[in-house]
Formats: structure tokens, C-alpha cells, sequence
């Protein structure tokens, strides 16, 4: 049995410091790793090159990082729910690539499982395809598209046990699985942090192996962006 | 406005939603497609944030921060119902098990090229899932309105704005018509009620075909 429990937030995030990149779990808020981003923005870091579908918003998720000006790029493929973000970007303070979300979501993949690059067909012909080798395959073009490389992963999970097997919930599954073991080091707080033996091997989500550093998260604010109900009639 | 409100546009799309189809909506107009699909057909809805049958929105004090859409909205799911990773998503979408693709856009082109993600200097949400979504699913459909904020028409003989993929869009409804792109440019299906083929024409820039009958949509 291998662990990879560590005390607290602190231990998880040690080695992280400035002109790294970071990759971030979650859609729109949605299994965001909250109590990561929290600290990392009490840190003293910036230049940060930052791996995420979205930005967060003015002051929840990574808009507390772009609040501080830690972040020097975001890699991102929407990121329409944050004015400062917005704001940053069109005057020049933030270098921002936009590149389409299941591109991101592969490169992240690509970068999990060894694979350097992949063909797609997603942003031929586009301003994305700029620059890239394009290629027909059966009479459809596409582009090459690479791996991630970045040097944290910062995942949520729903639970997880001390040896770093992962179960995600609902939709804040997202982004996350694809992102476990992508990074140098995947550091990933979970709401529910269990002993060994308490999750049943079939329903692992992610299998420790991806997993260096494992923390329950202190607080989970879990913030909705858009509440949308029905009447009850 | 003539024509079609949001809504109509979304009732007149619904009849495009055939049986046992898996459908991904957009953001906006077509988001409001899954209120108009008739109840005696099989369909689930994919949202590329991860979830394959989603239902309505929740009941008051029944919304889950871990269960939305792609529009971060809180929502419901149906029995039958699966969640998946972001990269098993785009696989379903990318691989061509999605049937219809339902999407809004701020330009279309007579060749089918779509525009739905920049304007340069103004506006940078970024693509999302559209440019995945337009380069791969066979059966695009765009809901929009026929004309923009300032009056100009949004069917372009080419696409001003920065594009999201090429020669994707096949069929186009808006509040005044039900358009199809074809080798030569847009052909006009159908048009909305009390809406003349003449006022069509006057909002459509792009080349516009026009047979020799065009029908009224029916709605109901």
C-alpha cells in the first residue's frame, strides 16, 4: 500500500513557486479545487502559465489568482463569467490562449497517457489552427495538437482514500479525471478523505497510481453560478 | 420584431429532433429546444460538461453545485442518466455518436462557415465546445435571429467575424425562415408566419435561392 496522504494544504502545495504551470479541475465553478486555489492565492507566486476551461469569477476560483495578478497566461476555452479577467486581457496584462474545450480536454489526456500529440479536426480552418501542421486524413483535415507539460495538477474529487483512489460526483467530474497524473504532480482534495479498503475497486474513478498528493479539503463552498429552479405545481 | 420570438424559433427546431436521436444544445435559443420536443419520442440531451440525459431545471432547494449544464446552470437528470469525464464527452461528440447539434451563432455564411466566439476588441468568451461541435457532428443546426441588434443580416455571403469551423452548417432557423445551405448558398424552406418572401430577402445578404413555392412553417 502506497500513500500519498499529506497533513494539510500546505504540505500538498510545497514546491510551487513563481513562472509554473498549473492546471486546474472544474467547469465554471463546478469541482473547482477550492481550497487549493484559496491558498495558492495567500501565496507570494506569479507569472503563473494557468491550465483551465474557465477563469473562475471576479472573486471566487482562479479570479481570486487574477485579482492578485499571479497570473501571467491562461490557457482557457471560455472564459466569458469574469470581468476582470476580460479586463486584463483586451488591455495586454494577460496573455490568454483560447483553444476549444475538447482540444483541451485531450491535451490533458495526451499529457496522462504518453501520448506527445494527436491529430483533431476541432479549429481547422480557424484562427486555433494557425501555425499548426494540418493533415488529411480520409478527406477530412486536421490539426496537430500536443501534450500538456505542466508542473502541478490541482484536482477535486468527491472522495478518496488514502492511497489515492478517486471517486468524482455529478458534474464536478469534468475536467478532473482527465487531468490526474497529467501534471509533475497531481495534488487533489477531496470532501471525503477515507482509509484504504473503504472504496469498493469497482467504482474507482481514478486509481491512486495518478495521484502524488491527496488532502481533505477544509471547506467546500461549492458556489453556484447560475441557480435555475422550476415551480413546483 | 417580426416573426418569431426565441421561442418559436426553439418550437419550429424541436420538429428537427427526430426519434431515439442524442442531441447536444447550445447555449441561449436552443437550450429552449428541449421544452418543444414532442413527448411520444425517445431523446436524451448531452451537455459537454459531462452529463447524458439531462432532465429539467431542479425544484426550488433541490439544486446541486455538482450537478449543471454547460451553461452553468443547475439542472435535473432523467433515469438512464450518466456522467463522464470532459475528454469521454468530446469523444461522444468528436467520434460521431451525437446525431444533432443545435447551436447559436453571431454569422453564417452561404457555404455553411459559422462565426459564434470573437469580436475582435469587443468580445472574448472564447469557443468552448463549438469548435469541437462544429468540426465534427454531421447535423448542425443554427438558431439565431435573422438580423443583429443594428438591423444587418447575420446570413453573409462570408463570415466578418473570426470563424469557429468551415462548411459545417446545414440548416439555419431564425425568426424569419427556415433556411438550408446548399450548393447555391442559402435556399429558403420555409417562412414564418405572416413573414413575406420579400421581407426575407431584404434581411439576407448571403446569396439567397428561392423556389418557386415556399410554405409557411407549422408550428403545432
Amino acid at each position: 500500500m502506497i500513500k500519498k496522504t499529506v497533513a494539510n494544504i500546505q504540505e500538498a502545495c510545497e514546491g510551487v513557486s513563481s513562472s509554473m504551470t498549473f492546471m486546474f479541475g472544474g467547469f465554471g465553478l463546478s469541482g473547482i479545487p477550492e481550497n487549493a486555489i484559496g491558498y495558492l492565492s495567500s501565496l507570494d507566486i506569479s507569472d503563473l502559465t494557468c491550465i483551465s476551461n474557465n477563469a473562475g469569477v471576479d472573486d471566487f476560483g482562479l479570479g481570486l489568482l487574477l485579482q492578485r495578478k499571479q497570473i501571467k497566461k491562461m490557457i482557457s476555452s471560455y472564459v466569458g463569467e469574469n470581468a476582470e479577467f476580460e479586463r486584463q486581457m483586451l488591455s495586454g496584462e494577460l496573455d490568454v490562449e483560447l483553444i476549444p474545450q475538447g482540444t483541451l480536454a485531450e491535451r490533458c489526456r495526451a499529457a496522462q497517457a504518453g501520448f506527445p500529440a494527436f491529430y483533431t479536426p476541432a479549429g481547422y480552418g480557424t484562427e486555433v489552427a494557425i501555425g499548426k501542421e494540418a493533415r488529411d486524413f480520409d478527406g477530412k483535415m486536421h490539426i496537430l495538437e500536443s501534450a500538456f507539460n505542466a508542473d502541478f495538477g490541482f484536482i477535486k474529487a468527491w472522495k478518496g482514500d488514502e492511497v489515492g483512489n478517486l471517486i468524482f460526483k455529478g458534474t464536478a467530474r469534468n475536467f478532473n479525471p482527465n487531468m490526474c497524473g497529467a501534471a509533475k504532480i497531481t495534488v487533489v482534495e477531496v470532501e471525503e478523505l477515507l482509509p484504504a479498503g473503504s472504496l469498493d475497486p469497482n467504482q474507482i474513478h481514478i486509481p491512486g497510481i495518478f495521484v502524488q498528493r491527496i488532502f481533505q479539503g477544509e471547506k467546500f463552498e461549492k458556489r453556484i453560478e447560475q441557480r435555475t429552479t422550476r415551480p413546483r405545481s | 420584431m417580426i416573426g418569431l420570438d426565441k421561442n418559436g424559433i426553439a418550437k419550429r427546431i424541436a420538429k428537427e429532433v427526430k426519434d431515439r436521436y442524442y442531441v447536444n444544445l447550445g447555449i441561449g435559443i436552443p437550450t429552449l429546444v428541449a421544452n418543444y420536443v414532442r413527448n411520444d419520442i425517445s431523446v436524451e440531451f448531452q451537455s459537454e460538461n459531462g452529463v447524458l440525459g439531462m432532465g429539467p431545471f431542479p425544484f426550488e432547494g433541490e439544486e446541486d453545485a455538482d450537478i449543471i449544464n454547460a451553461g452553468k446552470q443547475t439542472i435535473t437528470t432523467l433515469d438512464g442518466a450518466s456522467f463522464f469525464d470532459s475528454a469521454l464527452s468530446f469523444s461522444m461528440i468528436r467520434g460521431k455518436h451525437v446525431d444533432l447539434t443545435i447551436l447559436g451563432a453571431m454569422e453564417v455564411s452561404q457555404n455553411g462557415d459559422i462565426a459564434n466566439w470573437k469580436i475582435p476588441g469587443k468580445m472574448v468568451k472564447g469557443m468552448g465546445g463549438a469548435m469541437d461541435l462544429v468540426a465534427s457532428a454531421e447535423n448542425i443546426i443554427v438558431a439565431m435571429m435573422h438580423t443583429n441588434r443594428a438591423g444587418e443580416s447575420k446570413l453573409l455571403s462570408k463570415c466578418s467575424l473570426p470563424i469557429t469551423g468551415v462548411q459545417c452548417v446545414k440548416k439555419v432557423v431564425t425568426n424569419l425562415a427556415v433556411l438550408d445551405v446548399t450548393q447555391n448558398g442559402f435556399t429558403l424552406v420555409e417562412r414564418a408566419p405572416g413573414v413575406s418572401v420579400d421581407q426575407i430577402r431584404q434581411s439576407t445578404a448571403g446569396e439567397l435561392h428561392i423556389p418557386a413555392h415556399v410554405p409557411e412553417m407549422q408550428l403545432d
